[in-house]
């Protein structure tokens, strides 16, 4: 997408996020400084190692947590205190009503807002069979496996119909393949809705299969470091792994953040190095 | 029924016939226990001519009565200590002793006070029960996953709706425990304190029996009683063991 | 963290007698005797020659029905835990007649054993075998198997298996269960002491109530209720350190 007709959709200027410490130990500074653009439209990934505070950026976003410094906006207005009309979010654990059945769980926001009947099943009933929920809609969370109670996550954020969907690490508990046929879901998902999408990964080849855009950042505190373009086609899938590129790209996020991972599990870098 | 529930009845008709079957025979003689047969007919020709309506309703009223305030009580009581982190620090060691003394000796002191009628009793039963339900209360509200407020967050439901619609479901399942026990202590209680001393109630009844060498009447009521209790307490069990299976990861 | 701890039991404790000395002001002495002046009469009656041997029973039928209890609770329930079919069949069944009002057998329980001290023992065995059984039943059942797979790659003998795997792996959840039992066949011993005999603790409690004497009453309550705590306070300090040893 040409630069000169990108919107900003979301952004975060300056942003760092500080906790006060266990029990008197010094404060923990967990993010930033960061800035960060979000074009309307566009599939961002954010990746980095443990610790990084990719997590906390993802709820800056949202506007579940407030930044210590800095801004958000989203859309042109401040966030501040609550999540803003517009965004979902998809988090990393499995957060489905296990007391709900899958249809009951996807119309929960819908009802909690007081949306007509009528629309609520219009909007379910389409959410559920887009996410291939339809021949589960009336079991119950515990017994699906984890990657369609994912999918009952998904649903139930995509009724709200959201301009900007926020997903945190949401396959980090499924097994390889499953993660893999996830994305493409989501691919189809962020066509046919048209949403903005930011992913939270640790996944290199998922960050780099998934998005127009990679966010690497360093350990904690954690800042950008680079974002790389892929120029994928909108209408990629899993198979993006034969392009030619797809290895370059993800070879150079390693080299970024090969360095950043050491230094979050406590190693340096060997002076005799292979 | 699964097998094991089958083998479970074999083993308690088993022992039951094998009890009948000493106790026809004179082994055990009908001054200390008469034949199950006999006991399940007492028990029968009790319920059915009604001649102990009085004193079943008081039991049945006092059970109820002690039922609700120790539900309601232990629930308010652990959302207290929930709520407030100093209260639970205080609140902590005490919890823990309190089970160790059996209420039953405040029985004489609570009887002083009020006089001998349903209060001590109803007192007592609550005492019992009250402190199970609100350990459990403080369990659920533990076990209530972050995730879901952020889900409820996220959805901007308001806190009427945070709390009925999300966190009381999810902590329901071990809220339900809690109120399991204090059914099955309420009973204990105001059985075991009309045993003591009461001018009425089912318990009282059976001490009369015994006191009067009525066997009949005596071992009548005795499988009355545990047999209402045993049937309550499973099925309070079962379903309770269901939600939790349901509802929880 | 103890310091604050002791504070809000210092706190807890004052606000008790206070409260207690209150209700004392309210209702009379003819329905309570204020704290000191029970504290009095405890020391009276533990100095008192004449109440020895009620003491002495009680300690003495407490005792044997700990025993009692413990052991076969303990070795019931590890025999049973072992053998998984066995534990699927009576646990259910333990755990249902634990939640009856058992004091409808008290009668039962007479009848068989007549007045005395073996009714007031079978009664508080009663109460606390079979929490202990259902204790240890989970205990022995609940080992991560995987303990027991590496001991076996490990080549271990039968006999170490179970000084090295088995014990040190159930005694906590053991103990917890021994707790519990301990204060249930306190319960049980002491009501059996209502009425079983013509001595005991029990015994004096129900003399005091027939008689109205309320300062005893108060007295024998005080005793047992200080008894009780900190012999439960001992015990939940030992299994909180058995338990703190795992993860």
């Amino acid at each position: 997408m040409p630069d000169a007709i990108r919107t900003v959709h979301a952004r975060a200027s300056g942003v760092t996020r500080v906790y006060p410490g266990h029990a008197g130990q010094e404060l923990v500074h967990a993010l930033g400084p960061v800035d960060l653009d979000l074009y309307k439209g566009e599939f961002l990934s954010v990746i980095g190692p443990s610790g990084c505070g990719k997590s906390t950026l993802l709820e800056l976003l949202a506007g579940l947590a407030a930044p210590t410094a800095g801004t958000i906006e989203f859309e042109g207005r401040p966030v501040q205190g609550q999540v803003p009309d517009g965004i979902g979010v998809v988090f990393q654990e499995d957060s489905s009503f296990p007391w709900l059945t899958v249809r009951e769980n996807v119309a929960f926001g819908l009802e909690c807002a007081g949306v007509d009947p009528t629309e609520i099943k219009r909007r379910v009933d389409y959410a559920i069979g887009f996410m291939g929920l339809a021949d589960f809609a009336r079991s119950y969370p515990a017994q699906l496996s984890g990657g369609m109670r994912q999918r009952v996550c998904i649903a139930r954020t995509l009724v709200l119909e959201p301009r900007l969907i926020l997903l945190d690490e949401p396959f980090g508990a499924l097994d390889q393949q499953t993660r893999l046929l996830m994305g493409d879901e989501l691919l189809r998902l962020w066509r046919e809705t048209g949403a903005t999408i930011l992913l939270i990964t640790h996944a290199l080849d998922e960050a780099t299969m998934l998005s127009d855009r990679v966010a690497a950042m360093s350990a904690r505190p954690g800042r950008l470091l680079e974002i790389i373009s892929t120029h994928w086609p909108v209408d990629r899938d899993s198979r993006i792994v034969e392009d030619e590129r797809f290895g370059a790209i993800t070879a150079r996020l390693w080299t970024i953040l090969r360095e950043q991972s050491m230094k979050a599990i406590g190693k340096t870098e060997s002076r005799v190095s292979t | 029924m699964t097998r094991y529930g089958w083998i479970r009845l074999v083993i308690v008709a088993a022992l039951a016939l094998f009890l009948e079957a000493l106790c026809r025979t004179g082994v055990i003689p009908p001054l200390i226990m008469i034949p199950p047969s006999e006991m399940l007919a007492a028990a029968w020709r009790i319920l059915a001519s009604g001649e102990m309506k009085g004193d079943f309703y008081s039991s049945l009223a006092n059970i109820c009565i002690a039922i609700i305030f120790s539900v309601a009580g232990g629930f308010l009581a652990g959302l207290a200590i929930f709520s407030v982190p100093d209260l639970r620090a205080a609140a902590e060691p005490l919890l823990a002793s309190y089970s160790a003394v059996p209420p039953i000796v405040f029985y004489p002191m609570l009887i002083v006070i009020f006089g001998l009628n349903r209060v001590p009793q109803v007192l007592l039963a609550v005492m019992f029960g009250f402190v199970p339900m609100a350990i459990h209360t403080i369990n659920g509200l533990d076990r209530i996953r972050p995730v879901f407020l952020k889900v409820g967050r996220a959805n901007r439901v308001s806190t009427f709706i945070s709390i009925f619609r999300i966190q009381l479901p999810a902590a329901a399942p071990y809220l339900f425990i809690g109120v399991t026990l204090a059914v099955s202590y309420s009973i204990i209680g105001v059985i075991s304190s009309e045993f003591v001393l009461s001018a009425k109630g089912i318990g009282h009844q059976i001490s009369y029996a015994y006191d009067n060498y009525d066997n009949r009447a005596m071992y009548g009521l005795i499988v009355l009683v545990l047999g209402i209790a045993t049937l309550l307490n499973t099925s309070l069990r079962y379903y309770s063991q269901r939600m939790l299976k349901r509802w929880t990861r | 963290m103890k310091s604050r701890r002791a504070l809000y039991t210092g706190i807890f404790l004052a606000a008790l007698f206070v409260s207690w000395h209150a209700l004392y002001m309210a209702f009379g002495p003819r329905v309570l005797t204020p704290p000191w002046e029970t504290f009095g009469n405890v020391v009276n009656i533990l100095m008192a020659p004449v109440y020895w041997p009620h003491i002495g029973e009680s300690i003495r039928s407490f005792s044997i029905a700990l025993a009692i209890a413990f052991g076969l609770g303990t070795l019931g329930g590890v025999a049973i835990g072992g053998w998984r079919a066995c534990a699927e069949v009576l646990e259910p069944l333990l755990v249902n007649f634990n939640s009856v009002p058992k004091v409808a057998l008290y009668p039962v329980i007479l009848l068989i054993f007549g007045l005395g001290m073996w009714a007031k023992v079978v009664f508080g065995v009663l109460h606390g075998v079979i929490p202990i059984m259902i204790a240890s039943i989970g205990a022995v059942r609940n080992v991560n198997p995987i303990f027991v797979r590496s001991a076996q790659t490990m080549h271990l003998t039968r006999l170490q298996m179970i000084r090295r795997i088995w014990v040190p792996a159930t005694i906590p959840e053991i103990f917890s269960g021994l707790r519990l039992g301990f204060s249930l066949t306190l319960l049980g011993t002491v009501f059996g002491e209502f009425f079983a005999s013509q001595r005991g603790f029990g015994f004096l409690l129900m003399n005091a109530i027939d008689l109205r004497d309320v300062r005893t009453i108060m007295a024998l309550i005080l005793i047992l209720v200080v008894f009780a705590v900190i012999s439960n306070s001992a015990l939940l300090a030992i299994d909180h350190r058995l338990h703190r040893r795992r993860a």
